[in-house]
């Protein structure tokens, strides 16, 4: 197993933040994965990551849950946090028997009341006695969902969670997702590259390549040239094509807008910490948001 | 009543098959089956050391298989690879008869060693083999939903507030447990095939994982019962005899699920 360390959840103190990050770095077998992150999530808000592939956005997030050893820095989390996790897939080996409902009550049992209600949140009415093995892509994401729900999480943390939607369903999710903040006021951190869906179904953008390129409300990160360079520019008329279709507005956020630092590294091209070799930009903006739909 | 060999040998078999067939269940799901049979093969070490330092069997066995299991689950966290496991699997195998052969009072039991040889067994050994099952059982019962939480979904568990890692150190112990309990009764070669061979058997019986756990238990217990009266009989070695009878409830339950089944794939199609 890993000989690092884990990162040791401890206790906010007087910040409001539910969940944070402070300088982290993770290494994976000697490569430096994410470096020097840093990010706090507030109660109720909605959180993107969003960056190409292998810029470490899962291990940020499984960092931030404790599944991943920090080689430096420190995962902040509010005491007694209830986190809820959707994970990206289920690997469910198909030796495995288990129904919907067995696998809401998983690790702490749950009565059929709770369950129900959870399913029905989620999307996933009537599946409790299925075998989840003969579910499809979908409604296992929703089912994935519906227990997370169950402990009554005060964040969500989701990684990719339409993976493998088409994308009606992918937008749907993501206003199942936003209905849900509304009604229980958790708060979401999700992990995505669906850009446009995601820039209109959030209240802060954290935009990562191994480390944090740049950060704030979706129009202040479109308009980044960070984000341009890592997305290309096309992205930003994608971004106004997507703003009719939800209805609340984002107040400008002085909290939201931090600074945009940067080292000379950043997005040069030169590399991001995982070694993404080729300048984003040269891929055409309409590939890289068009290849999930 | 333990003065009866052949009650000693049902005692024995069944004692064995209940811990067995649970734990195998987590053999299959965990997809351990390498994993277990490196372990299993790699006890016949533990067999020579008992011998030359004049320990009961079991005992060497305890050791040798706890601290292969431990370094096996260290390694296969890093390399992760089937063929390495498997690689393993057999290369302890070749060590495990080297190390056999060079005690010379056990080159004699060889086949002992690896097919076992349970109407041998003593009734100290059979309350060995007890509490050995029921420590695994008990252990099984108490953690089973963080195993089954942390089998399902590592990061899952987690979020649970489960450590994924020590539900995989205690399979790992329980592991070297039914080995070392398990190796006079169905031999090095075969713990393995006791292990897989009932969950796998009752799986498309079974709707929850607590159901096949049960099945797994009482399809081996029913095999180790079977396996020692049709051994008496016929004079075979008991441990494949065991083996044998578990493959065929394994053959029939597939066979006739697969028969069930494609009347309703036909018509779907």
């Amino acid at each position: 197993m890993n000989l690092m360390h884990r990162p040791k959840p401890q206790s906010a103190g007087a910040d409001t933040a539910l969940l944070g990050a402070q300088a982290i770095s993770v290494e994976r077998d000697g490569r430096p994965v994410l470096r020097d992150v840093t990010l706090s999530i507030q109660p109720g808000e909605i959180v993107t990551i969003v960056g190409p592939n292998g810029s470490g956005k899962t291990t940020l997030l499984r960092a931030l849950l404790g599944a991943e050893a920090v080689s430096s820095g420190r995962v902040v989390r509010k005491r007694g946090l209830r986190v809820g996790y959707v994970p990206q897939k289920l690997f469910l080996d198909p030796s495995l028997p288990m129904t919907v409902a067995r696998f809401l009550s998983l690790p702490r049992r749950t009565g059929a009341a709770a369950q129900s209600a959870a399913l029905q949140a989620a999307g996933a009415t009537g599946l409790a006695q299925r075998p989840i093995a003969a579910l499809s892509g979908g409604q296992t994401q929703r089912v994935l969902l519906a227990r997370a729900l169950l402990d009554q999480p005060e964040i969500l943390l989701l990684d990719e969670p339409t993976q493998g939607l088409d994308q009606v369903g992918a937008a749907a999710f993501y206003q199942m997702v936003e209905n849900l903040r509304q009604q229980t006021g958790c708060a979401v951190l999700m992990v995505s590259h669906e850009l446009h869906v995601v820039m209109s179904a959030s209240d802060r953008v954290i935009c990562l390549n191994g480390h944090v390129c740049c950060h704030g409300t979706p129009e202040v990160v479109a308009q980044a040239e960070e984000y341009r360079a890592l997305f290309g520019p096309g992205t930003k008329g994608t971004l106004a094509l997507y703003r009719h279709q939800h209805d609340h507005s984002h107040d400008p956020d002085p909290q939201s807008l931090h600074s945009h630092v940067h080292g000379p590294e950043c997005c040069d091209g030169d590399g991001g910490a995982d070694g993404v070799g080729e300048r984003a930009s040269d891929v055409p903006a309409a590939s890289s948001a068009g290849k999930d739909g | 009543m333990l003065d009866d060999f052949l009650v000693r040998a049902a005692l024995a078999g069944v004692g064995v098959a209940l811990a067995a067939g649970p734990l195998g269940c987590f053999v299959l799901w965990r997809r351990m089956a390498y994993f277990s049979d490196a372990t299993a093969h790699g006890a016949l070490c533990g067999v020579a050391l008992s011998l030359v330092l004049n320990l009961p069997i079991a005992v060497g066995v305890l050791f040798i298989a706890l601290a292969l299991a431990l370094l096996l689950s260290n390694m296969s966290g890093r390399m992760a690879a089937d063929g390495f496991l498997g690689v393993f699997a057999h290369g302890s195998l070749a060590f495990g008869l080297l190390a056999v052969a060079t005690v010379p009072s056990a080159r004699v039991d060889l086949s002992a060693y690896l097919l076992g040889d349970i109407l041998a067994v003593g009734p100290r050994e059979v309350i060995l083999i007890w509490v050995g099952a029921a420590v695994v059982l008990l252990g099984l019962f108490w953690r089973w939903s963080s195993l089954l939480t942390a089998t399902l979904d590592p990061d899952l568990a987690v979020a649970a507030g489960i450590r994924p890692d020590r539900e995989k150190m205690f399979l790992t112990v329980a592991l070297a447990i039914v080995v070392a309990v398990a190796i006079q009764v169905v031999g090095a070669l075969l713990i393995g095939a006791l292990l897989i061979l009932p969950a796998a058997a009752m799986r498309p019986l079974a709707r929850s994982p607590e159901a096949l756990a049960i099945l797994a238990a009482v399809l081996g217990a029913a095999s180790a019962l079977g396996g020692v009266l049709v051994s008496m009989e016929t004079d075979l070695p008991t441990g494949p005899t065991i083996v044998v009878l578990a493959l065929g409830v394994f053959v029939v339950v597939h066979i006739a699920v697969s028969l069930r089944r494609t009347p309703a794939g036909r018509q779907s199609r």
